[in-house]
């Protein structure tokens, strides 16, 4: 015991992260990336190991329990942000990580989504998004585009793809942040962050799945592409973007359009300035719509940060304060209550 | 305490048992009359059993058939085990209430009608054509028609009350002509009157006044002429409760939670007839208890698995179509191997079925009900009280063997009462749970010699992180594995260890001879039916043994050799067969089955003609 206190006062390194177990996505997945950032950037978080859960549902995202070298249960189908939940209520003083990919997150597991964001249960949720069913080899899923060719739809698909950042906006969702897989800095910048926040934190990563669909953010992440194609999200300031950092998003009423800001005409003043504490969510709402607008490039970083109550430490408040207020649990007092009788 | 003594001379009957139904509209209070008369006869020292028949409805039109609400006690001065084949007094507040209940009166039984509620309408809408009070149909019985509605607003006149609310006194006006016909204490009443409208005097005074005109009203009319004394039963000394099976269950779960001292965890969707163990346990904060209300059955069964996982007792109470929702994630505990308490309080299915009535016809799905080879502990309550031992015996085996069990309880008993011996909490027996915290050579799926259990690691001990989860285990690691022989392992192990539960539960006990012509083997809530079936075939000379099980999945160990010292096995149930399939397939016996799902439970006298019938034959 006295050499793991030892342990556990020395600073970790991404290695005290990687467990025993054989990294099994296929060569080239996004995944590794995920994985890699998350373990390098998990001595920043300032948690102990032994205090930290990662919980999954199902598909590739899903195994990555398994390969941080913390406390894991990779659940079933879906089912991830419930498991998450129970836990966190249980045990509030964990550290609990959710894994999850767009089918599970927002297919079979969309309800649970929805309500672990509502309630604002302190759960870090990653979604894996690669617009794809990858396990159960190439269906569309609840992310891909309109239109799109996979062995479920032939003909195309008729399904409109959810917005998981408006959706989790929509639910509440006190933390909400967008990142992509082949951009390291900006993927450990904001799992530290989620790391920091205190309530449902909400990561959508746009990942690569080199496998089903492959390239699907390329315009994203590819230099050359992703200069025009991306803006960063940063608080307090205005939203410029380009590869000479040449154009802008400015507000005309609450519709965001590009200008020029060498010309003369408008300045970075002009722009659409990025509050991410903003006391409502319509602009960060405004922001998660020009994810699919071909028109304009799409946002990557923190649309959101609130705060409020979460749901684990007010059910925790309401024990505290009924073993305060009654009895500490008295079992003959339990048994005793309301009308009784004694036979003779 | 107040007495009503009478002060006229009227006869005094004396009865061993009675059995006494109100019927109403739902919004007439019969619920709450019932539940009056139930505490009132349990101070009185009478043995009682009580259920009420609700209308799935929450408040149906009033006036008609299916908006009946009723609320039947079994009460006397013998060991009463069923609520009453039959009952001797119907209370009727209105035609429809009469309709629907008449059928179950006894020959010659008592009809008190409300006057005032059989309005034209009210026949109409209850399919009379003529008034039945007054049409000589009733001529079997002893009808009394007593003006409720009328003599209660009397009582009230000087009150300046709305219409409504007086309306809505006439039920205690009816408790209180019962309590004077069977010489029941009143105090109790009035305290919880007093109690209930702490902050509406008014109401305090109405109600009471409603009652107390009751109680004289039949003192001092002509038209009763006798009055009934039921003596106190003899039951085993000590301090007693009214208790539903549903109350008893969280307290039982509570009970088991602080004798393991942990905390307890329920994960639940609102579904009938399981909320009110939702209800229940979420007022007792204090015994270190979170409650969870979930967005659905599975986020209820999967956050109490990520509790259990975190070192809680997880448990989640539902019903049929919520177990169904529940089973993947079943299977999920059974190959984490977390402890887990699921209670499926019965109702009347397929799909939504019945969901106010009563059945057990998910024993199949409690055994059977999941993908593949996942075993699982099954127990079954037998009585309301029951559900007190039941919930705290299957806490100790899911800690114990680290398993879901599942426990089966059913409306009838979820929501039906009797008097419950209170314990004492120091002579209940602790739960001993040890968490494991050695990091040297841990193996999270490495075994106790005995129980087959592995350890429960929980989140933050230092040293232990690992991984779990649904897909197949490796033996001792728990890594991920697929090899063939490794999973047949893995499935003999699960097996086994439900196995193993069976030397550590006790043997079944036989009521009455150890061989013979005819056993009777039961399962849960028709314990009653049963019992009271067999005492009256033993009352007519005829030997009859009879078991009931509690252990479902695994049996008892000596159940194998009881059934095969009998002639004839008889097994009656609320479902088409399932404990008879499974006994016949499992002991190679040829068991006979008595099923009826009719939602309601069996009479006595059903059983009893069988009983005659088998040993006729």
């Amino acid at each position: 015991m006295a050499d793991t206190a030892v342990k556990e006062q020395k600073k970790y390194t991404a290695k005290d992260f990687q467990s025993d177990q054989d990294v099994r996505w296929c060569p080239g997945c996004g995944d590794y990336s995920i994985l890699a950032q998350t373990q390098r950037v998990f001595p920043d978080i300032g948690v102990n190991k032994k205090d930290i859960v990662w919980v999954s549902g199902i598909g590739c995202s899903s195994r990555f329990p398994y390969y941080m070298d913390t406390y894991g249960l990779h659940g079933i189908h879906g089912r991830a942000p419930a498991i998450a939940s129970g836990l966190k209520m249980a045990r509030p003083d964990l550290s609990v990580w959710v894994a999850t990919g767009d089918g599970d997150l927002l297919s079979i597991g969309g309800n649970h989504f929805i309500h672990a964001c509502r309630r604002n249960i302190d759960l870090k949720i990653v979604l894996f998004n690669n617009q794809i069913y990858g396990l159960t080899k190439g269906q569309y899923s609840p992310t891909s585009e309109f239109g799109k060719i996979t062995k479920s739809s032939p003909h195309g698909s008729v399904d409109h793809p959810f917005n998981p950042v408006a959706l989790a906006l929509g639910a509440e969702c006190t933390f909400v942040a967008r990142t992509l897989d082949r951009d390291p800095k900006h993927l450990q910048s904001i799992i530290k962050a989620a790391g920091e926040h205190t309530g449902t934190a909400f990561i959508e990563v746009y990942q690569n799945c080199n496998v089903f669909n492959d390239g699907a953010f390329f315009h994203l992440t590819e230099k050359g592409q992703k200069e025009d194609n991306v803006v960063a999200l940063e608080h307090g300031k205005p939203l410029v973007f380009g590869a000479n950092q040449d154009k802008g998003v400015r507000l005309d009423g609450f519709t965001p359009k590009i200008v020029s800001i060498d010309n003369g005409e408008y300045s970075k003043d002009d722009l659409f300035v990025h509050d991410e504490n903003a006391d409502n969510d319509v602009l960060a709402y405004i922001l998660s719509r020009m994810t699919y607008d071909p028109e304009l490039p799409t946002p990557i970083g923190v649309f959101r940060k609130t705060q409020k109550t979460t749901y684990d430490s007010e059910m925790q408040n309401q024990v505290n304060k009924a073993r305060e207020k009654r009895s500490d649990g008295d079992l003959d007092e339990l048994f005793n209550k309301g009308e009784t009788w004694v036979v003779e | 305490m107040e007495n009503n003594k009478s002060t006229k001379q009227k006869k005094t009957e004396t009865l061993d048992e009675v059995v006494i139904h109100f019927a109403g509209d739902s919004g007439d209070g019969m619920q709450l009359t019932g539940t009056q008369f139930t505490t009132s006869s349990a101070i009185a020292g009478n043995d009682l059993n009580t259920f009420p028949d609700f209308p799935a409805e929450i408040r149906a039109p009033a006036g008609t058939t299916y908006g009946v609400s009723g609320f039947q006690i079994h009460f006397g001065s013998r060991k009463i085990h069923t609520p009453g084949d039959r009952s001797d007094v119907l209370v009727a507040m209105n035609p429809a209430a009469l309709r629907v209940n008449l059928k179950h009166l006894r020959d010659g039984g008592i009809i008190i009608a409300n006057n005032q509620g059989f309005t034209p309408k009210n026949l109409k809408l209850a399919g009379y054509e003529k008034n039945p009070l007054e049409d000589g149909s009733l001529s079997n019985y002893q009808v009394y028609r007593v003006d409720v509605s009328k003599l209660t607003a009397n009582a009230l006149e000087d009150l300046n009350l709305g219409s409504k609310v007086v309306e809505r006194c006439k039920n205690f006006f009816a408790l209180g002509l019962m309590y004077w016909m069977y010489d029941r204490p009143v105090e109790p009443t009035i305290n919880w009157i007093k109690d209930k409208f702490k902050s509406k005097p008014e109401l305090i005074e109405a109600n009471t006044r409603a009652l107390k005109a009751g109680l004289h009203y039949g003192d001092i009319t002509e038209i009763f002429t006798t009055r009934y004394e039921v003596k106190p039963a003899k039951l085993e000394p000590g301090t007693y409760r009214n208790i539903t099976g549903n109350a008893a269950l969280a307290l039982g779960f509570i009970t088991a939670a602080k004798k393991s001292e942990l905390e307890l965890y329920l994960g639940a969707y609102p579904i009938t007839p399981a909320s009110d163990v939702l209800h229940e346990l979420s007022q007792y904060k204090n015994f270190n208890v979170k409650t969870f209300q979930a967005e659905d059955e599975i986020a209820a069964i999967t956050a109490a698995i990520g509790a259990s996982y975190g070192g809680s007792l997880g448990i989640t109470a539902t019903s049929g179509p919520g177990m169904a929702l529940k089973m993947e994630a079943i299977g999920l505990a059974v190959m984490m191997e977390l402890p887990l308490v699921i209670a499926d309080i019965q109702r009347g299915g397929p799909s939504t079925g019945l969901p106010t009535k009563t059945e057990q016809a998910d024993l199949f799905q409690a055994i059977f009900g999941r993908n593949s080879e996942a075993p699982v502990c099954v127990l079954a309550a037998a009585t309301p009280s029951d559900c007190f031992n039941i919930a705290y015996e299957a806490s100790r085996i899911a800690i114990k063997y680290m398993t879901p069990v599942i426990l089966l309880s059913d409306g009838y008993i979820a929501n039906g009462s009797e008097p419950w011996r209170i314990p004492k909490a120091k002579d209940l027996d602790t739960i001993p749970v040890k968490f494991h915290t050695d990091p040297e050579n841990f193996m999270p799926y490495s075994r106790d010699e005995k129980t087959l259990a592995r350890p429960w690691a929980i989140p933050g001990t230092p040293g232990l992180e690992h991984r779990i989860g649904g897909l197949e285990k490796q033996d001792l690691t728990g890594n991920v594995n697929y090899e063939p022989e490794n999973h047949q392992k893995m499935v003999n192990y699960r097996a086994e260890k439900i196995e193993r539960i069976a030397d550590d539960i006790p043997d079944v006990e036989i009521s009455g001879e150890r061989e013979g012509d005819l056993l009777i083997v039961g399962w849960g809530s028709t314990y009653g039916s049963i019992t009271s079936a067999v005492e009256r075939s033993r009352a007519k000379g005829k030997s009859v043994s009879q078991i009931h099980l509690r252990h479902l999945n695994p049996f008892p160990k000596n159940l194998g050799e009881i059934l095969y010292n009998f002639k004839k096995v008889l097994v009656p149930e609320l479902n088409m067969g399932q404990l008879s399939t499974i006994l016949r397939s499992k002991y190679l016996v040829p068991a006979i089955s008595y099923n009826k799902v009719q939602g309601l439970p069996f009479k006595a006298e059903e059983l009893e003609n069988k009983i005659d019938e088998l040993l006729r034959g």
